[in-house]
């Protein structure tokens, strides 16, 4: 078999192959529900109704989608220049660590102050950590895949150490937690009494910048054209090493905002427990939102939905909430199957 | 000089031979792929989906070579799917890579949970237990460490013999390495690069399970969540550290162990002084290093990562 081109893939076409992928998805966790003792539309139902059945359904989605949307930019900025960064997961953590740093009375400043200030400092350590693996990649021609997965497990284990460490809360009853932020250093919630907080607005607000920073700027054309072809680049005259730092750099600073916004907005303090591997989950955001990042946002709040009905119904329904993750990274194959049918035909023979 | 006094243990090479064990399978795997011309990141997890499916066949009261063969099955199936998705349709390796492990780890968890609902400790079989070769064992500390291990660990030495022979003395492997270097060239000769590619990754995606596998059924006894954490990663770094020739890759991997072993045994000397977070940081950082020392050297196969299309220049 081989693959053609189609010269203009009708509309039919580019709608029926990802509704297809969709449809693949759900029928490979019907399969599941069943070997699982369960009927799948009631399951379904529950996943529904527990992801957006109720107001308090709903803002936890969102609560959930926060990070993810941050991931999800993180990786369609650094894929879209074919910067393979699988580890968004350790800036996270790192940009959590800076936030615990900075925001437990470090700094006399008042809140309007001190958070962009965190902010700036969290995106820095954030960029920093993935400008090591992106400087590997461009001067020794050493695999970033490999040594941002790598550098996953050493952070993570860095922040063990922190948290058993200098980090350690004195009031934590000996568990492996830091001190909460300051009030000041707080994100306000978004309802009173709701758990929705203001890292959402912010990660809205970076999803247009991001794609303000994709669509409209020389950067964006240059990240666009070093992931497309990088010697055509070069001989084009874009200085293609460049652009992939500065595609690493912003990238770890997105990527670094969602360990800010979950410590500053919704926990408070810093545990090891922090992320249930929202990095990784990002990948699966960014390559559904197709790499676009206002498609992140609503990527991020369908696999954010996943998550949480699953965790409603699997307490009622008694289907291991890892069927979620199954569905995730499902979409993610089905998904990139379906643009590769939309784009070309296969010939068998 | 306690620090040294390690290295001359027989307990401590046993224990290097027996953390090699896994990833001189999985490394084999990675590499063969590789040398095919394509880069499997799905090697974490059907690591885990090895580990899972050797371990349950033998709690449900099967056979330990059976339970091997399962697990190699299992794995030869994600590498089906790895492949079917990146050699004919040609789709992003590193994307269906991360894919096939998100997949085939969150599979094996749900798998576990709906097999075990009720179990909070996890369960234990009898694995696969040291089987001293005559004579040869009786060796001062090389006896002990080469042949007083489990029949997996002496498969492990075989597969590494048999990658090697059929990679560079037969025409099979002749083709699967010319796939990765110049599949023009293969597919001048009338040979498939599809079909090369595709029983490369199967055969790759096999041996990464049976490597999980060895985990939970010669290492330790039982199957627990996490339990991979990270060791596929670490075999794709050998098989950079090995230039892609299998004895070198077994030769990183034995270096590999024997300084895990060596950070375990040197974390109890220290008594607690230096963090133990420290210490279990070490390998991982060591993969990096290895990557960054064999980089100016490293020769990827050419045709890596690059998809093939019959016809194409």
């Amino acid at each position: 078999m081989r693959l053609e081109p189609k010269p203009q893939p009708s509309l039919a076409e580019t709608l029926f192959y990802p509704l297809g992928a969709i449809v693949a998805t759900f029928a490979v966790a019907a399969l599941l529900v069943l070997a699982a003792g369960a009927s799948p539309f009631s399951v379904f139902a529950l996943v529904a109704k527990g992801a957006a059945g109720s107001q308090f359904a709903l803002l936890e989605t969102l609560t959930r989608a926060t990070p993810l949307i941050f991931t999800g930019l993180a990786v369609a900025v650094a894929f879209r220049a074919r910067l393979w960064n699988i580890g968004a997961e350790a800036q996270l953590y790192i940009g959590a660590v800076v936030t615990i740093v900075l925001g437990t009375g470090a700094l006399p400043l008042p809140a309007p102050i001190l958070l962009p200030v965190i902010m700036l400092a969290v995106m820095a350590a954030g960029a920093l950590l993935l400008l090591g693996p992106a400087v590997l990649k461009t001067s020794f021609g050493v695999d970033e895949v490999v040594t941002t997965l790598l550098l996953n497990f050493i952070v993570l284990l860095f922040v063990s150490m922190l948290l058993e460490g200098v980090l350690k809360d004195p009031m934590g009853l000996g568990w492996p937690q830091s001190k909460r932020v300051i009030a000041d250093a707080q994100l306000p919630r978004l309802i009173t009494g709701k758990r929705l907080h203001f890292g959402f607005v912010i990660a809205i607000a970076a999803a247009v910048v991001t794609w303000v920073i994709m669509k409209k700027t020389a950067l964006g054309y240059e990240m666009r054209a070093v992931g497309h072809n990088p010697d055509a680049a070069r001989f084009a005259g874009i200085p293609v090493n460049r652009v992939l730092m500065k595609t690493a750099l912003l990238s770890g600073g997105l990527a670094a905002l969602a360990g800010f916004s979950e410590v500053a907005g919704l926990k408070g303090n810093l545990t090891l427990d922090l992320s249930p591997g929202f990095g990784y989950t990002g990948i699966v955001v960014a390559m559904l939102a197709l790499l676009n990042p206002l498609g992140v946002v609503a990527a991020a709040i369908f696999v954010a939905g996943i998550f949480v009905g699953a965790d409603a119904m699997s307490r009622s329904a008694g289907v291991p909430s890892y069927i979620a993750e199954v569905m995730v990274a499902t979409a993610l194959l089905t998904m990139v199957t379906a643009i590769m049918l939309t784009r070309y035909r296969i010939r068998w023979r | 000089m306690e620090a040294f006094d390690i290295l001359l243990q027989a307990s401590f090479w046993v224990a290097a031979i027996r953390i090699a064990s896994p990833l001189i399978f999985a490394t084999m795997g990675e590499l063969i792929c590789e040398r095919a011309g394509v880069l499997n990141l799905g090697i974490e997890g059907i690591m885990a989906a090895g580990a899972f499916a050797g371990w349950v066949t033998v709690y449900a009261g099967g056979n330990l070579w059976t339970g091997v063969i399962i697990a190699a099955l299992v794995g030869a199936m994600f590498g089906l799917l790895h492949g079917t998705l990146t050699v004919p349709f040609g789709l992003s390796q590193h994307v269906v890579g991360i894919g096939i492990t998100l997949l085939a780890t969150s599979l094996t968890y749900f798998t576990y949970r709906i097999t075990l609902p009720e179990v909070t400790s996890p369960p234990k079989i009898a694995p696969f237990q040291p089987l001293p070769i005559p004579l040869l064992s009786e060796i001062p500390v090389v006896g002990a460490a080469l042949f007083n291990q489990t029949p997996l660990t002496y498969l492990a030495f075989v597969t590494v013999a048999v990658v090697a022979w059929v990679l560079y003395r037969t025409p099979l492997g002749m083709a699967v390495r010319a796939a990765g270097e110049n599949p023009a060239a293969v597919e001048a000769q009338g040979i498939g690069v599809t079909s090369i590619r595709m029983g490369a990754v199967m055969v790759g995606s096999a041996l990464m399970a049976i490597g999980g596998a060895f985990l939970t059924m010669s290492a330790f006894n039982s199957f627990f969540f996490e339990m991979i954490n990270g060791r596929g990663w670490i075999c794709i770094a050998l098989v950079v550290f090995g230039s892609w020739r299998p004895g070198k890759a077994l030769l990183g991997a034995i270096l590999f162990a024997a300084f895990d072993a060596y950070q375990v045994r040197l974390q109890q000397l220290t008594g607690g002084v230096v963090p133990y977070q420290i210490f279990l940081m070490m390998p991982y950082a060591l993969s990096i290093l290895a990557l960054i020392a064999m980089s100016r050297r490293a020769s990827y196969p050419k045709a890596l990562m690059v998809p093939y299309q019959k016809g194409e220049r």
